[in-house]
């Protein structure tokens, strides 16, 4: 029944793994999560059937989005679960062998890659920072800060600040997009790397919010807290400007390190 | 402004990670688990971008490229995930297909919200986050 099966790989570690680690965790197909080691490399794997985890399968599978939701969740929590114990690189989801003998080729094969991920990451965790936009509000705080100390009742004071608006009206895509810069900008300083990404799909965020920065962040474990008073400061020095935060995460951003750009 | 904690994922004290909670939001799950990560390439094959869901959320963006590019955010013209399937030489051709396109994936949209909406007692994580805010 060998045929049947397929090796479904969460992620990679060159940690010590007791086993504990993964006792009782489940993973994508409810099956016992367990590991597979080569040359000093561990891979967190799952035995999943390939009626479901097979090539077609999963292309059909991978569009259902409550199927696709499940597993993603199941996937992450079992990343998760290891990244609290130890240093890991997430693996894709829907990376899957045929059988263990093909895993132990893959950590063989990727030996450079995995080893150069792993010392990206160790002692860092990603966070994700995104800045949300309310136009109206951000609108009045633009135009505010342009007349500032044009005093207030006469008639010259009204008109500056009416001028004020009109601008603030036609700049705010450009000054938000210059806020959303900075912030970045400045996340990436108390950062050991960044990434932006794509504005979440409104339809999967729920959220109906311009989004202004998708930012993910690896951030040194003992710089944590500098990170986070630094998103606090940012998050009250703009008025219409949220910020909302998300983490810790395994470092899924940063495992491909080809893929890291400031 | 506000610092909140994103969706339920982020949790403001040091917890060790939330991630794979229900409460977790689907969409930074997902938008790591399926475009981030290590890629090697396993015994089955799968191509992520052929994923409809995926390519609806692609478009999306692409959807505002014009604006966005207007006011000169365009960093996701190096970004080799969005350019893959972004760039089309022929731009004449390609507005009217992208319109048909935009307009078949409306629907897609419209058909996914209303099934994520059936979804009772339990809302899908989709309808779940429309009520925040």
């Amino acid at each position: 029944m060998t045929d049947t099966t397929g090796i479904w790989m969460y992620a990679v570690t060159d940690g010590t793994l007791v086993g504990h680690e993964t006792e009782g965790t489940s993973g994508v197909a409810g099956e016992q999560v367990r590991t597979v080691q080569e040359g000093g490399l561990t891979a967190v794997v799952g035995t999943v059937p390939l009626d479901d985890f097979g090539e077609a399968a999963l292309a059909r599978n991978l569009e259902d989005l409550d199927w696709l939701e499940r597993v993603a969740r199941a996937h992450d929590s079992v990343v998760a679960g290891v990244a609290r114990h130890v240093s890991v690189v997430p693996l894709r989801l829907a990376t899957v062998c045929l059988d263990d003998e093909r895993v132990r080729a893959l950590l063989t094969e990727h030996r450079e890659q995995f080893s150069s991920a792993l010392a990206l990451v160790t002692g860092r965790t990603e966070w994700g920072v995104k800045a949300f936009a309310d136009r109206k509000a951000l609108t009045a705080a633009v135009a505010e800060a342009q007349t500032e100390g044009a005093g207030s009742g006469t008639g010259t004071a009204y008109l500056l600040r009416r001028r004020a608006q009109l601008a603030a009206q036609e700049s705010v895509e450009r000054d938000a997009a210059a806020r959303a810069a900075e912030i970045h900008e400045r996340l990436l300083r108390v950062s050991a790397a960044g990434r932006r990404g794509a504005p979440t799909d409104p339809a999967l965020s729920g959220s109906h919010e311009w989004m202004l920065l998708n930012g993910t962040y690896l951030v040194d474990d003992d710089r944590t807290d500098e990170f986070r008073s630094e998103v606090e400061e940012l998050a009250s020095m703009y008025t219409g400007i949220r910020l909302e935060t998300s983490g810790p995460w395994p470092p899924y951003s940063f495992a491909g390190a080809e893929r890291i750009s400031p | 402004m506000t610092v909140i904690g994103g969706g339920g994922g982020g949790t403001s004290s040091p917890q060790p990670y939330g991630g794979g909670g229900r409460s977790t939001n689907l969409g930074d799950i997902l938008e790591r688990v399926l475009d981030k990560g290590l890629v090697i390439a396993g015994d089955i094959q799968v191509n992520l971008l052929d994923i409809e869901l995926l390519t609806i959320k692609l478009r999306l963006v692409i959807a505002s490229l014009e604006t966005a590019k207007a006011v000169g955010i365009d960093w996701w013209e190096s970004d080799p995930w969005l350019t893959s399937k972004a760039r089309a030489p022929e731009v004449d051709s390609s507005r009217a297909e992208l319109e048909l396109e935009n307009r078949r994936l409306r629907e897609r949209l419209a058909a996914l919200e209303a099934r994520a909406e059936e979804l009772e007692p339990e809302p899908a994580e989709i309808v779940d986050e429309e009520d925040r805010d």
